[in-house]
């Protein structure tokens, strides 16, 4: 026992799960460790920032109008004298909530259209592959804007639209792993000691498709943001009295040249933001897939 | 006769995150004019790093080379700059590879990359060049050269490419080849076409060659002179006649125990125990000590690196005691 | 090849059909009426209005009438600019965007793969560093963000171009030096890995061992296999660039298609919207196409069928 181990070389990994793996080389990635941070304090302060400010949402002091950040109003005061403060924060909590809940729509229906694709293959495989070939070439960004117009503005349906025209990328990187790993070995194997459909798609595929699904999921919030600032700066996103990010920046934008922290101070939060949450989907990509991981 | 290059005390080390990589340790050889040198190890034990080093192809950082010389003609291989060693490289000095799907750009046509070296060393124009190509293409025995010049590697075999790679490596007429493990790749029976190949123009053109491989069937039949390399370090060097006949060195010993076809049918294949050290951890004394039979274990210098002794004429061996068959002299 | 074309044409037909039916009922899901604007018309003239575009017929009824006058070339009127055919709006604005799109287009390239080339090559370096730092800038900015700011850099404090407006010559700069910057970004991240795969491959090893000095190792040998994720990505940019003008012209108060669009969303102009759309996807449909046979041209492996 003591020869065989002493004859293994000590920088052999000592049996650690590709999680445990991953972890490890995330958290060597200082960059993304970082924005990690930065990140869970801008949740943080979006989420429960506005229950500890004095000032309401909707308050309004006209003879206040746009003052700039003082002790009293942190980051100023618009037009209408409303606090900037509260109103950044609770801004930033509309489009985190669209981020992450559009996001998850385009998940599940992409994670599921590209699971089911990929491991049924043959002619459906194709058709459906298909299908996404033709939704790519639409022009996505007019039908985000029809389907706005179209079903109202609930803050919900926007979520949809913009989780309903996000997944074709996600599906068809779940189709891609799902196919390459039920051709594998393990899953022949699988299915030779005569386990079930589902329990060799949860057990054996579903693990092995989840790294790039995570990392695309991670660089997927940022994107489906953007995309709501944009609605919003054209005034189809959310729609007042609610604001968010993109809808602050759009006003600041108006007054930039008189009130220029109505404009700095939105638009700062939200390239933060962006800014840490590309990063860390970077960081995920380079710990969860060796083979970049190399360079 | 004259040596083509004279290799002496090369050390190549990776200075990577979890240590430095001692990859080659003061390795020395020669090749005569017209002779085939083989190099033969496990992966892993720094014959292939010890080849791309003499031409600068491998990537500084992390690797570096930190000591040695290595005579070419008149000049040190390792003390020219990246600009003199290309006017070597694929001139008077040509490398064949492993993988020949992934070695030819699969962007370019053949006959752009095969006349390349002309181009660039001869300074030959294109319909020259061109015309010399196909002929190179013929030289190797690929059919139809005129039009396969004209084609991309995709729709060449694994074989067809490495006699491209062949053909692309000779065309300048170097005066050495450095051959990595050309025929691992390949199918069995095209093996031994390419092996043909490259003994035929070795011995037409009058070239030397460097044969890299793991595959000790190979070297006895091509290679003059052998050279054995263990975690970096030259174990034993002597000609092939006289290694075969008479191997001296434990790791030498037990890589020709382990050739399947120098075994007595119907007893299991014999493979040497353990793994290959790591590099970044050597230990001080001898490098294979960790896998010797126990007994002989206790005989391995454990203390200083075991130096290379001429035991018979031409014949060098590791000099650890618990390594070297038959006792050391003295 | 030419067979991949005509297929790919038939393809492209299925998706005009598809695009035009579903704007068809989406823009008229949306509540609101294409002749209810501030002033109230007679009944009378409403009638006339509702009879020429058809609005009084039944919706499939409808339909069919509209799909029949796009089919033959015809895009009908507007609703909301009387007697204006929506192929004049088009035509009159289309240029605008296509002239900010194509200059923006040049920018990135310009600006993303020169720098995606040189990171790569002097991978870790400060280079690299510096020029992948601000890649990451460009994508973290939006246009509404970047916009402002260079309105308020080049315009309001150097005064030397126009806030805003379409009057000058030089008003096409900052709009694409806007867009261009922010697409240069995803240009150079997409050159720099391309490239970083290509020179880890064995036949870049194979071009050293030949001698091929650096520079020609990377114009010759690495560049073509190194820009197919770039030219990949040129169709989908193109259409985030013809879509990205809705906001862009809104920043810059351009005359553009999307400021024609948005504004035909939001007065229910039926027509308009319709035209628009098939519009846009004709485009999108075109310039995949050559996207499509510009990398089978880069890459030999791949056979258009």
């Amino acid at each position: 026992m003591t020869a065989a181990a002493s004859a293994i070389p000590a920088s052999l990994p000592r049996g650690r799960s590709l999680g445990q793996d991953a972890w490890a080389r995330l958290r060597k990635n200082k960059l993304a460790m970082v924005c990690g941070v930065v990140l869970i304090a801008i949740f943080l302060m979006c989420y429960l920032g506005p229950l500890f400010c004095t000032y309401r949402l909707d308050a309004q002091d006209l003879e206040l109008k746009a003052t700039p950040p003082s002790a009293a109003h942190w980051f100023g005061t618009d037009e209408a004298g409303r606090d900037q403060l509260v109103r950044v924060l609770s801004g930033g909590r509309v489009s985190l909530n669209v981020g992450l809940l559009a996001t998850a729509v385009s998940l599940i229906i992409g994670v599921a259209y590209g699971a089911t694709a990929g491991y049924l293959g043959g002619r459906t495989d194709s058709v459906m592959m298909r299908f996404v070939d033709v939704l790519y070439s639409l022009p996505f960004m007019v039908f985000v804007i029809l389907l706005t117009v179209a079903f109202g503005r609930s803050m919900w349906l926007l979520y949809l639209a913009i989780g309903a025209v996000e997944w074709l990328t996600m599906a068809r990187i779940v189709r891609a792993g799902v196919q390459a790993q039920a051709r594998m070995e393990f899953v022949e194997a699988a299915r030779s000691l005569g386990l079930s459909n589902s329990r060799i798609i949860f057990r054996h595929i579903v693990p092995n498709v989840l790294g790039p699904v995570i990392v695309y999921t991670t660089l997927t919030v940022p994107a489906v943001m953007l995309l709501e600032a944009a609605l919003s700066f054209l005034g189809l996103g959310v729609q007042p009295p609610n604001s968010s990010w993109g809808s602050l920046i759009d006003q600041g934008a108006k007054s930039m040249e008189t009130y220029p922290w109505l404009l700095v101070i939105p638009a700062a939060f939200f390239s933060v933001t962006l800014f840490c949450l590309n990063f860390v989907g970077d960081g995920l990509r380079d710990a969860i897939d060796v083979r970049s991981g190399k360079d | 006769m004259s040596a083509i290059i004279e290799v002496k005390d090369l050390t190549v080390a990776f200075h990577t995150r979890n240590g430095v990589v001692r990859a080659v340790d003061g390795v020395s050889f020669r090749v005569e004019a017209g002779q085939t040198v083989g190099i033969v190890g496990e992966s892993g034990s720094g014959k292939s790093v010890t080849c791309y080093s003499l031409l600068g192809l491998i990537s500084q950082p992390p690797g570096r080379i930190e000591g040695g010389s290595a005579i070419f003609g008149n000049q040190d291989l390792l003390k020219l700059s990246e600009k003199d060693l290309q006017k070597v490289r694929g001139s008077r000095i040509s490398m064949i590879f492993q993988d020949p799907m992934t070695s030819l750009n699969p962007f370019l046509k053949v006959g752009t990359q095969l006349v390349e070296p002309l181009r660039l060393h001869q300074g030959l124009d294109k319909a020259a060049a061109w015309k010399k190509g196909i002929e190179a293409l013929a030289e190797v025995g690929i059919p139809d050269p005129a039009t396969r010049m004209d084609q991309y590697p995709h729709e060449f075999s694994g074989g067809m490419r490495q006699r491209v790679m062949i053909a692309m490596a000779l065309i300048t007429r170097p005066q050495l080849l450095i051959a990595d493990e050309p025929t691992t790749a390949l199918d069995v029976t095209i093996q031994q076409q390419v092996l043909d190949l490259i003994k035929d123009l070795q011995k037409r053109l009058g070239i030397a060659v460097v044969f890299i491989t793991h595959d000790l069937a190979v070297v006895h039949e091509i290679c003059d002179v052998v050279n054995v390399m263990y975690a970096g370090r030259l174990v034993e060097s002597a000609s092939a006649a006289d290694l075969f006949a008479h191997p001296r060195h434990a790791y030498t010993r037990a890589l020709m125990r382990s050739i399947p076809a120098l075994q007595k049918k119907g007893e299991p294949l014999y493979t040497i125990p353990g793994l290959p050290p790591d590099l970044s951890q050597l230990p001080d004394g001898c490098a294979f000590r960790a896998r010797q039979i126990p007994d002989r274990q206790a005989l391995c210098l454990t203390t200083k690196k075991p130096p290379l002794l001429e035991i018979a004429s031409g014949h060098w061996v590791q000099a650890c005691p618990g390594c070297v068959e038959g006792g050391l002299p003295l | 090849m030419l067979r991949f074309i005509f297929s790919r044409l038939l393809q492209s037909l299925l998706v005009l059909v598809v695009v035009f039916t579903a704007t068809f009922f989406l823009i008229r899901l949306k509540p609101g009426d294409p002749f209810k604007g501030e002033k109230a018309m007679p009944a009378s003239v409403l009638a006339q209005m509702n009879k020429r575009y058809a609005l009084d017929q039944p919706l499939w009824k409808q339909y069919f009438i509209h799909a029949g006058a796009f089919a033959r070339g015809d895009l009908l009127p507007s609703m909301r600019y009387e007697g204006v055919q929506n192929s004049k709006i088009i035509k009159d604005s289309f240029p605008v965007s296509l002239l900010i799109g194509l200059s923006a287009l040049t920018i990135a390239l310009g600006v993303g793969l020169p720098a995606g080339i040189i990171a790569a090559v002097r991978k870790n370096t400060w280079l690299d560093y510096s020029a992948m730092s601000l890649a990451m800038l460009g994508i973290c900015l939006p246009t509404f963000v970047m916009g402002p700011i260079l309105q308020w850099i080049f315009a309001l404090k150097l005064g030397w171009l126009n806030v805003a407006g379409w009057f000058e010559r030089t008003d096409w700069i900052l709009p694409a030096a806007t867009m261009g910057f922010i697409y240069a970004a995803y240009i150079a991240r997409l050159t720099r890995g391309g490239m970083l795969e290509i020179l880890n491959q064995d036949y870049i090893r194979t071009a050293r061992a030949k001698g091929v000095p650096g520079k020609q190792i990377v114009i010759k040998h690495a560049l073509r296999g190194g820009l197919l994720p770039v030219v990949a990505f040129l169709g989908p940019a193109f259409a985030g660039i013809t879509t990205g003008s809705f906001i862009i012209e809104k920043i810059f108060q351009l005359p553009g298609l999307g400021q024609h669009f948005v504004g035909s969303v939001f007065n229910s102009d039926y027509t308009l919207v319709q035209a628009t759309t098939v519009f846009y996807a004709a485009l999108l449909v075109l310039i995949n196409l050559g996207s499509d046979i510009l990398q089978a041209w880069l890459n030999p492996r791949i056979r258009l069928t």
